[in-house]
C-alpha cells in the first residue's frame, strides 16, 4: 500500500512522484500601475482582433509563479522527486520555461504552436495538451496558475481535470502532501474550504499560496544546462482546433470628465439632479 | 593584493547580478544601469579587502532589495486587479 507517507524518494515501488507546473503561453507584461509613465502601454489592434503582442516584453503568468514555486518548494522538501515546466505556444514561450527552470524546475517541454495559430490556442485546447502530457510523464500532481491575467479565464485547469478525469483543488491558498492523499485549503467567496484529494489530482493556485522567488542571473545561467523538450501538439495527438471566435476586442469605455463644483449647495443641487440622492 | 584581485571576480559578478536585475526598475533600465555605473565607478580606486568585501555585502543587499521591490509590486498590482473587491463595504 503506497498510501504510508514518507519521501516519495525512498519508495522505490512507487512511479516517481512528479510534478507538471504549467504556464500558459507568456503574456504581454502589462503595466502595473505605476507613478511614472508606463514603459510600455497595451494597445488595441486597428483591426480589433485582439491585443499588439509584437515586440511587447513577455513574462510568466503571476500565478503561474505561484504555481512553480510551490512545485519547486514541494520538492526542496524531498516530497516529490520531479519538476517539469510546460508551456504551450509560440517561440517566447522558452524564456518563460527557462525562468521556470532557474526558478528550480528539472526540465521543459514547450509545445510549439505557430504564431499565427497561437490566438486559436486557449483553455480548452491547453488543456488538451496537459491532459495528454500528464498521461505521457506519468505525473502525480499537475500545477497551474488560478487564470491567465490576460483572458482571465480561469478554465484551464478545471477542464484539464475534467479530461483526465482526476480530482482538482482550485484558488489553493494551501497545499499539504498527506501521503498518497494531498490536503488542499482553498479560496472561496465564504472563506475557506478544506478538501483531501486522492492523487493523481490538478490544483490551481491562488495569490496567497507562496512568494515566488526571483529568476537571478546565477540560477539562470545554472538553468541553461537542463533540457527543453520541443513538441507539437499533433504529435501528442492533440486537436488545437477551436470553436470559438473573437468577435472584437476595444478599449474600455473613456472615463468621462468630473464636474467642478463651487460650493456645498452646489455639491448636494448637482448629486440631487444626477439622481445620486 | 591578492586578495583584491580574487575578489575581481566576486565584484564583475556583482555587477552582472544587477545589471539583470535592473531590467525590471520601475524607472526604466537606463536610469538605474546609469546609477549602477556611477556607483561602482565611484569606488573603483578601493584597494582595502575588507572595505571591497564592505561594498560587495551592500551590493548584495541592494539585490534583495531590488527582489522585494519586484515581488512587492506584482503582488500589489494582483491583489487591487482581483482582490480590491473583498473589502468595499458598497
Amino acid at each position: 500500500d503506497p498510501g504510508q507517507g514518507g519521501p516519495a524518494s525512498s519508495r522505490s515501488l512507487w512511479s516517481p512522484w512528479r510534478l507538471l507546473p504549467c504556464e500558459p503561453w507568456p503574456l504581454p507584461q502589462e503595466p502595473l500601475t505605476l507613478p511614472s509613465p508606463p514603459a510600455e502601454q497595451i494597445r488595441v489592434k486597428p483591426d480589433k482582433t485582439g491585443v499588439v503582442t509584437d515586440g511587447v516584453k513577455h513574462s510568466m503568468n503571476p500565478f503561474c509563479e505561484i504555481a512553480v514555486e510551490e512545485a519547486v518548494r514541494l520538492k526542496e522538501k524531498k516530497l516529490v522527486k520531479e519538476v517539469i515546466a510546460v508551456s504551450c505556444g509560440p517561440v517566447q514561450c522558452q524564456e518563460t520555461i527557462r525562468t521556470a527552470l532557474a526558478m528550480g524546475a528539472d526540465r521543459g517541454i514547450h509545445v510549439e504552436v505557430p504564431a499565427a495559430e497561437a490566438d486559436r490556442v486557449g483553455p480548452l485546447q491547453v488543456a488538451r495538451v496537459l491532459a495528454k502530457l500528464a498521461e505521457r510523464e506519468k505525473v502525480d500532481l499537475v500545477l497551474l496558475g488560478k487564470q491567465a491575467i490576460d483572458d482571465d479565464c480561469n478554465q484551464t485547469g478545471q477542464m484539464t481535470a475534467g479530461l483526465l478525469d482526476w480530482p482538482q483543488g482550485t484558488f489553493a491558498s494551501q497545499v499539504t502532501l498527506e501521503g498518497a492523499k494531498l490536503k488542499v485549503e482553498r479560496e472561496i467567496d465564504g472563506g475557506l474550504e478544506t478538501l483531501r484529494l486522492k492523487l493523481p489530482a490538478v490544483v490551481t493556485t491562488d495569490l496567497r499560496l507562496n512568494e515566488p522567488r526571483y529568476a537571478t542571473l546565477p540560477n539562470i545561467m545554472k538553468a541553461k544546462k537542463k533540457k527543453i523538450e520541443v513538441i507539437k501538439a499533433s504529435d501528442l495527438g492533440v486537436d488545437l482546433s477551436s470553436k470559438l471566435t473573437v468577435v472584437s476586442v476595444e478599449d474600455p469605455p473613456q472615463r468621462t470628465a468630473g464636474v467642478k463644483v463651487e460650493t456645498t449647495e452646489d455639491l448636494v443641487a448637482k448629486l440631487k439632479e444626477v439622481g445620486r440622492i | 593584493m591578492k586578495m583584491a584581485n580574487s575578489l575581481r571576480g566576486e565584484v564583475l559578478n556583482l555587477y552582472k547580478n544587477l545589471l539583470y536585475l535592473g531590467r525590471d526598475y520601475p524607472k526604466g533600465a537606463e536610469y538605474f544601469k546609469r546609477r549602477l555605473k556611477n556607483v561602482f565607478l565611484k569606488n573603483k580606486d578601493v584597494k582595502d579587502p575588507e572595505k571591497i568585501r564592505e561594498l560587495i555585502e551592500r551590493g548584495e543587499f541592494v539585490m534583495k532589495e531590488l527582489e522585494a521591490l519586484y515581488f512587492l509590486r506584482k503582488y500589489r498590482a494582483m491583489k487591487q486587479r482581483y482582490y480590491s473587491d473583498v473589502n468595499k463595504t458598497n
